[in-house]
């Protein structure tokens, strides 16, 4: 559904690129998290993924539309809510969602809310219900709670019934009962439109949920793959071991095929369920044992330092 | 047919914005007012008698051009603080074409001027500024000329601009001075050639005269170009603005 070939963006008078190279794919359906720090380039990526700013180099396609050539296909089959609330304070819930009705070509303009066809009203009745906000269709933007415009920008987004639905960071300023309630949704959402789902955050649990986790920092991919796989590359779980006698000990874990690095202290690399058991086996008298567990918010935390040291 | 309901919805757009912030409604229409109604007034009882025409008309048919030129001027020049915050983020996604954004934007801003242009012609029925219904139903298309034109200024000046904080910096030295060498409170026949030379290129000046040409038409000779000259220098200067800015929108837009 999408796909990118060494995609690269440097902005004007800037030093390093914003997005460096990249490149994957991503399939129809997929729950895919583009997962970063602050300025990796998560938003940059999603800009030039919805047409609103041109790549220096590299293509990019989604559903087999040039994004630069063929932007205007792209653009009716994306869906973007967008890192900062994209509403407008001065019209009402449904104003916002009919302008954008009609500048997708959905529907004929028309200047009042009665005044569009019944299609129209069924399908904003219909999303606002799912979302929960039905009732406040008609008020003011500026009435509504920040869970609620989010709410309402989805129920925007998904008008058009995209392909493909970006969300760029679109928990952020929220608190966590909104948040909750935002995720519930959209996996609702997901589930009963077949959607395929592009996230960026920077919050490590919102990605766990997601089918394809891509960690990108300063524009250059660190690692990507299912959640699981992610964990297993990123997570590094050893045992930390010496001994006076560090012959003796480098021999034993030989011979315990012990898989292990260092020329002392020695980082065994086993799993935490056998830990008990290789220790056990040990019979060298120890000097240091230390077990070394990160979460995979702890690995995710020490791979973005790493490359940004 | 799409593009067409786009432009209308953005037009819309602006219009219920104004509509709906009354903040904006008093300031838009208090700064010209305080023109007319102070400055026009009391250049008038000081000086009118001396220059052998009506000072308070002057300052009038000035401010009515500079405020609908502005306006709309201005208000094109807001899509990039829009762009920074609301709605046109939504607008910069959507599938319509950038020519539609930019006529959208300078419909909706004309529309917004509108208003703006009636309050200022009751004030000057207020003051006492004589006024025929014949006058007022040709004031009309001139007002639309005028903020039409404004709104293709806004465009050039926009395709140069990258935010909204530029836009700032460079009011004072892009709209200030042209107050003064449009000759909206001053003469401007007999300035010195440095200072002629500035005001024949500022574009707001040809709106002033535009206006001049159908308030003082069969009256006193104070416009400087008759009406076809200066539609004809309208005519070219709104094709280059609207031509160039739009081109240069476009492209800035992507190449950031």
């Amino acid at each position: 559904m999408i796909h990118l070939d060494g995609l690269t963006k440097r902005y004007k008078k800037a030093d390093r690129n914003a997005v460096d190279g990249i490149s994957f794919d991503v399939r129809a359906g997929e729950f895919f998290a583009l997962l970063g720090p602050n300025g990796a380039g998560k938003t940059t990526m999603i800009s030039i993924l919805t047409t609103t700013l041109s790549p220096t180099s590299g293509t990019a396609s989604i559903d087999g539309h040039d994004i630069v050539r063929e932007a205007s296909a792209v653009r009716r089959i994306v869906g973007i809510i967008f890192q900062r609330p994209s509403l407008d304070m001065n019209l009402t819930a449904e104003e916002n969602v009919r302008f954008h009705a009609i500048l997708y070509g959905l529907y004929p303009y028309a200047p009042t809310y009665g005044l569009m066809p019944a299609a129209y009203r069924e399908q904003v009745q219909g999303l606002a219900s799912l979302l929960g906000i039905a009732a406040e269709l008609q008020k003011p933007m500026r009435t509504f709670s920040g869970g609620m415009r989010r709410k309402l920008e989805i129920v925007r987004s998904l008008m058009h019934r995209p392909k493909v639905l970006f969300l760029d960071e679109p928990t952020a300023g929220l608190d966590v009962p909104s948040r909750r309630t935002l995720w519930e949704y959209l996996t609702t959402i997901r589930r009963e439109s077949g959607t395929t789902v592009f996230l960026t955050t920077h919050y490590l649990e919102e990605a766990e949920e997601a089918d394809t986790i891509c960690i990108i920092d300063q524009g250059k991919v660190v690692s990507f793959g299912t959640p699981d796989r992610i964990k297993s590359d990123l997570v590094q779980e050893y045992v930390l071991v010496d001994a006076e006698d560090r012959g003796r000990l480098r021999e034993e874990l030989a011979r315990l095929e012990l898989r292990s690095d260092g020329g002392g202290p020695f980082r065994v690399h086993v799993d935490s369920r056998h830990t008990h058991a290789a220790l056990k086996a040990i019979d060298t008298p120890l000097t240091i044992v230390r077990t070394h567990m990160p979460s995979l918010e702890d690995a995710y935390l020490e791979i973005v330092g790493k490359v940004s040291e | 047919m799409s593009e067409v309901a786009a432009v209308l919805t953005l037009a819309h757009r602006d219009l219920i914005k104004l509509l709906r912030d009354r903040a904006r409604i008093v300031s838009d229409f208090a700064f010209p007012l305080i023109f007319i109604g102070i400055l026009g007034t009391s250049l008038q009882s000081g000086f009118g008698s001396t220059t052998g025409i009506n000072l308070l008309h002057f300052v009038f048919t000035g401010v009515l051009a500079q405020t609908i030129w502005q306006s709309t001027a201005l208000g094109v020049i807001s899509l990039l603080m829009d762009r920074e915050q609301d709605f046109s983020q939504e607008i910069f996604v959507s599938p319509i074409s950038r020519y539609s954004i930019i006529f959208g934007k300078i419909l909706g801003e004309s529309l917004v001027a509108f208003p703006q242009f009636i309050a200022i012609l009751a004030f000057g029925l207020i003051l006492g500024v004589p006024f025929t219904l014949e006058k007022i139903v040709a004031l009309i298309p001139a007002a639309l000329i005028i903020a039409v034109y404004g709104g293709a200024f806004g465009v050039l000046v926009l395709s140069r601009l990258e935010n909204q904080r530029q836009a700032n910096q460079i009011f004072p030295f892009v709209m200030l001075p042209q107050f003064f060498l449009a000759g909206i409170f001053n003469p401007i026949q007999n300035l010195p050639w440095f200072l002629d030379i500035l005001s024949k290129i500022a574009p707001m000046r040809y709106a002033v005269d535009l206006m001049r040409d159908v308030y003082y038409a069969g009256g006193p000779n104070v416009p400087i170009f008759d009406l076809p000259t200066n539609l004809a220098i309208i005519g070219v200067e709104f094709l280059v603005f609207i031509v160039v800015g739009t081109a240069g929108f476009v492209r800035a837009e992507r190449n950031r």
